[in-house]
């Protein structure tokens, strides 16, 4: 299976965030209440080392395994999309206490509820592209 | 062994998170989770109501592959690697938590007053994991990204978009955790 490699990434990320329990509601909760560094630890080391690869994906030190230079999209620009989605995105994370990764990665954890979540992602996205064009970016 | 058993602190979680950044785009892919609702939409022939979802979702399989290994590994790590599931929280968390009705906060990775079968099985309980759910999806697909998207990629590559996102993630955030869950619970 062509696909096999990121499923074995896949699997690793799996297990990554299990082990540093980014996938517990508790870590997202006590994050907002400023209660403990784990998060802010986690999102910021893995930021600061993104930086150098960002840099030495840029400079073509580092290439994909196949020798091509390795390009990272530009995000979409526009202060209303960015701030409202992300509010709204906020609101999501902080009740459900999971991002898109850990509702895939606690379903697997057997936790039957995560397919509800799950469930209302796909309909939130499907429902995004429904009203988009009448929405402010 | 014993490290593996163990919970990881931040200093390793974070930077084997940057591993599976640099993973993917060394494989010549990106790093961005939320996508694959939309190509799960697609997939599950959204395109019959929406022009949009009528792309090809085939030349996205590679990451609905990525994340059924992360449902995998979840597995994986919930048959041998995380004995424990308890969560060390700060006693003040704990208190704050208690006082909105959780009760045990961290005997567990979820809270069983939002995850368990008798939230699930109530009305609010279902409607509680709907909406968050939705939100989620709803919120990454308008900012055009989540955490992994945004938070890391995003901000690796310093990018202006992705700093005002993570600013609305907090501002998010923020009101849930302490203006609605109180009321909510």
């Amino acid at each position: 299976m062509k696909h096999l490699k990121f499923l074995l990434v896949g699997l690793l990320f799996g297990i990554i965030l299990s082990k540093g329990e980014v996938i517990s509601w508790y870590r997202i909760y006590e994050m907002f209440k400023f209660q403990s560094f784990h998060m802010y630890g986690v999102i910021g080391s893995a930021i600061f080392i993104g930086i150098f690869l960002m840099i030495l994906f840029k400079k073509g030190i580092i290439k994909t395994y196949l020798g091509e230079n390795i390009r990272v999209a530009p995000k979409r620009k526009g202060f209303t999309r960015n701030i409202v989605g992300g509010t709204i995105f906020g609101l999501g994370w902080a009740l459900a206490g999971a991002c898109p990764g850990p509702m895939f990665i606690l379903l697997g954890r057997g936790a039957i509820a995560m397919s509800i979540v799950i469930l209302g992602a796909l309909l939130g996205a499907f429902l995004y592209h429904a009203v988009k064009n009448k929405l402010p970016h | 062994m014993d490290f593996l058993l163990q919970p990881w602190p931040w200093y390793i979680t974070g930077p084997m998170i940057s591993l599976i950044l640099f993973l993917l785009y060394y494989l010549g892919k990106s790093f961005g989770v939320s996508s694959n609702l939309e190509t799960l939409c697609a997939l599950g022939g959204a395109g019959t109501f929406l022009e949009y979802f009528k792309f090809d979702w085939r030349k996205n399989s590679w990451n609905l592959v990525f994340i059924l290994g992360a449902v995998i590994g979840g597995f994986i790590s919930v048959q041998w690697l995380t004995p424990s599931a308890a969560v060390v929280l700060n006693p003040q968390t704990i208190q704050d938590l208690s006082t909105i009705g959780f009760e045990n906060a961290g005997a567990n990775y979820l809270p069983s007053e939002i995850f368990g079968l008798d939230a699930i099985f109530s009305l609010k309980g279902f409607l509680i994991l709907l909406g968050g759910g939705l939100f989620v999806g709803f919120g990454a697909r308008y900012a055009g990204g989540c955490t992994s998207g945004h938070a890391i990629v995003g901000l690796s590559n310093l990018e202006l978009p992705s700093l005002i996102s993570v600013i609305g993630f907090f501002i998010g955030g923020l009101i849930m955790t302490w203006v609605l869950i109180p009321i909510l619970f």
